[in-house]
């Protein structure tokens, strides 16, 4: 994934003069994922810009070449490190396309690489998706498999409004075939990555793989889940969402970010509003604990497995 | 003028400056790289020579933790490490500066303040290893818990320099420690505007060992970062990192001038991070073998060790009795860790609030009852 995360950039970059990758260390050292390896020899430092060790300064000037034309692509080293530039995103990115009545356009992307799973110290494995879901004005999405990351990085970095991108870095080594010639999805809806008529698992970034590991383990017992990939956190794909619901009746949310006022409970509330007489069960969550990120020897313990996913799945069955 | 001439790159910016010299008139130095002693008209020491064997007792266990810990996590007994290799005398120079009731706040890599606060190097290891997220209590040594954010701390330790100031009494003082890198960050500059204004007790100390990762020193500034403070209203000095005997003088003279109403100081202590960012990093791919070699002789543990000798304050046989107090450091970090176990998973739940909360309680509680679901299957099963 991390590849095609870089064949998406350079794609990007060759296609638009005005496309510039910034953050910390995405030079020379290609990004401490190596998402961003190479490109900078080849496009220069004038368009890869190592930056100062600040975040703040990442966006904030990020969104001042954005209002000179340009279409900057920020990298955001971990996820924990997003908070000094929390700021600039929600009260300036998100809200200036609005506060100009539409006449300044914000063309920024920020990728994130996000969750747990990896055996990193704190700071470096949080989900904190749902903080951004609740800013109008701002795309969030998240990329599960190569041939999304391919053309999701695309797709943002040619949206005229600000997304937050969030790569899972748990899955970065995944690997897959990717046709850059095929017709994508659009950036903004949900997939149905399996299908299946008794449960509706939904699901996206790192937590799509271990639905599928759940759903080829359910069907040893019989039952065919549908794993759902929502891509785009916000907006939410309803019509997807509703449409599977409707017709498996049950519904399991999967994320690894705390379950408070996470992305679970928007997704619950929008299919108990829209699909109520549809369903079998009550939509049940699994999801992170309400704590803190736990030190590395406990993640296993922290982050929803595949037992996590199949117990949930029983709990909606035998309502 | 062609057009484009008036644009500025980078490279075209005269750095002179960034970079201290030997014999450079800025630069505090008390030992030479060849371990001569020297004078300097502000900031001198006299120590006596069981304190020279001392300091130099300190490095070189500090070192010994390093090379052991950065073993364990490539034996796989650590997640990562954050070596200190070349940091030294920054570290154990300022930290010896310090009375036990100043105060510290770190980042991740001051395992040598840590040791002359008396923290044991096994509780570091503990956090490098993932059992938990440091757990020691500041104030057993006055020591923080060490930052991963870069550069919250410096408000922090401003903000606790004003508590001192406002207890009144006592007459302590804080040290921050930071990275060149976190020189960049919103929040350290915004400590540099509130200790100033405020005359808070604070010394900032930068650790400049070159490097943010990739990003060299010219990534984060275009003038030295010492020259940073007068902006602010405060003294900036900067001090040779690798000489422990100036590291110590210049944070002992900076934190009695705190102390005494002086307000705060920023400490540039000019070095080098000889080891990689972290057990993660591969340094080969952003710096010169050369840049290394050419540090390697600014080696802070020779320096102290050939003034020893010079001097003859010690024979060999405090090297050896040395070299045998380190090895067994090394055995008990090397057995201790291995032996350290996983915490429980309930202790997940532990500690999150100071009230306790009951809807962490109810999910506790359904968490142990899905946990022991499987030991109920193990049963059945066996
Ligand atoms: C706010 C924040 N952004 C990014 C990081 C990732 N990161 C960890 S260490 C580091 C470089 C720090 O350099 P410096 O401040 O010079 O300290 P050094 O590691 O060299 O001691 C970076 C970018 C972080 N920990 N915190």
């Amino acid at each position: 994934m991390a590849r095609a995360l870089n064949e998406g950039l350079r794609k990007a970059m060759e296609a638009d003069p005005k496309v510039l990758v910034m953050g910390e260390d995405v030079g020379k050292l290609g990004g401490v994922f190596r998402v961003t390896d190479g490109l900078q020899k080849d496009f220069g430092e004038d368009r890869v810009i190592d930056t100062p060790l600040s975040e703040s300064g990442i966006v904030g000037t990020a969104i001042g070449l954005a209002m000179r034309g340009f279409r900057p692509v920020c990298e955001i080293q971990f996820d924990g490190f997003v908070f000094p530039a929390f700021d600039q995103i929600v009260s300036q990115l998100a809200k200036l396309r609005y506060r100009s009545s539409g006449n300044v356009r914000m063309p920024v992307t920020i990728r994130i690489p996000f969750g747990g799973g990896i055996g990193a110290v704190e700071h470096h494995s949080e989900s904190p998706e749902a903080l951004f879901c609740h800013v109008a004005g701002l795309k969030v999405v998240s990329c599960s498999n190569p041939v999304d990351a391919y053309f999701m990085i695309q797709q943002s970095i040619a949206s005229d409004d600000p997304v937050i991108f969030f790569e899972p870095k748990r899955r970065y080594w995944e690997k897959a075939e990717v046709d850059p010639a095929m017709t994508p999805d659009p950036i903004d809806a949900a997939r149905v990555v399996r299908p299946g008529r008794d449960v509706t698992v939904v699901a996206y970034g790192p937590m799509v793989k271990t639905a599928m590991d759940a759903a080829t383990a359910a069907e040893k017992e019989g039952r065919e889940l549908e794993v759902l990939d929502l891509r785009s956190l916000s907006p939410l794909d309803d019509a997807t969402l509703l449409e599977s619901v409707r017709r498996t009746g049950r519904c399991v949310v999967v994320h690894e970010a705390a379950g408070n006022g996470g992305l679970g409970a928007e997704v619950a509330a929008r299919v108990s509003e829209a699909a109520f007489y549809s369903l079998e069960a009550p939509v049940l969550r699994v999801t992170g604990l309400d704590t803190p990120y736990p030190p590395s020897r406990l993640e296993e313990t922290y982050l929803p497995d595949l037992d996590r996913v199949l117990d949930a799945v029983d709990r909606v069955l035998a309502w | 003028m062609a057009v484009g001439d008036s644009f500025v790159t980078a490279g075209d910016l005269d750095v002179a400056g960034l970079t201290a010299r030997e014999r450079d008139p800025d630069l505090v130095q008390l030992l030479t790289p060849e371990g001569e002693r020297v004078h300097h008209p502000d900031y001198d020491v006299s120590l006596s020579d069981a304190d020279y064997r001392s300091l130099y007792r300190d490095l070189a266990l500090v070192r010994r933790v390093d090379v052991e810990a950065t073993a364990l996590q490539r034996q796989g007994e650590l997640g990562i490490w954050a070596s200190l290799l070349g940091q030294e005398a920054a570290q154990v120079g300022s930290g010896r500066a310090l009375a036990p009731d100043d105060m510290v706040f770190p980042t991740y890599r001051e395992h040598g303040v840590a040791w002359c606060r008396g923290v044991d190097p096994m509780v570091l290891l503990g956090l490098f290893r993932g059992v938990n997220l440091g757990g020691w209590d500041p104030a057993v040594h006055n020591f923080g818990l060490y930052s991963i954010v870069i550069g919250a701390q410096t408000l922090h330790a401003t903000g606790y320099a004003m508590g001192m100031q406002r207890d009144g009494g006592d007459k302590n003082a804080v040290v921050a420690y930071f990275g060149d890198g976190a020189s960049s960050q919103g929040d350290v500059n915004e400590a540099f505007v509130w200790a100033a204004v405020y005359n808070a007790p604070v010394v900032f100390f930068c650790q400049n060992n070159q490097w943010a990762i990739s990003e060299p020193l010219e990534r984060q500034t275009r003038i030295p970062l010492f020259k940073r403070a007068h902006g602010f209203g405060f003294p900036g000095i900067r001090v040779d990192g690798n000489d422990v005997l100036a590291s110590y003088a210049v944070t002992k003279k900076s934190l009695e001038d705190a102390r005494s109403g002086q307000g705060p100081t920023l400490i540039e202590a000019f070095t080098y991070r000889m080891g990689a960012h972290t057990t993660s990093d591969d340094p080969t791919r952003y710096r010169l073998a050369s840049e290394l070699e050419a540090w390697k002789l600014r080696d802070p543990l020779e320096r102290m060790k050939s003034f020893l000798y010079k001097q003859q304050i010690v024979d060999q046989s405090f090297f050896t009795a040395l070299d045998a107090e380190a090895d067994e450091l090394a055995r008990r970090l090397r057995t201790g860790c291995r032996e350290m176990p996983d915490p429980e998973p309930l202790a997940i739940f532990d500690h999150v609030y100071a009230d306790g909360s009951t809807h962490l309680d109810t999910q506790r509680a359904g968490f142990e009852s899905y946990l022991d679901s499987f030991a109920d299957t193990a049963e059945e099963t066996r």
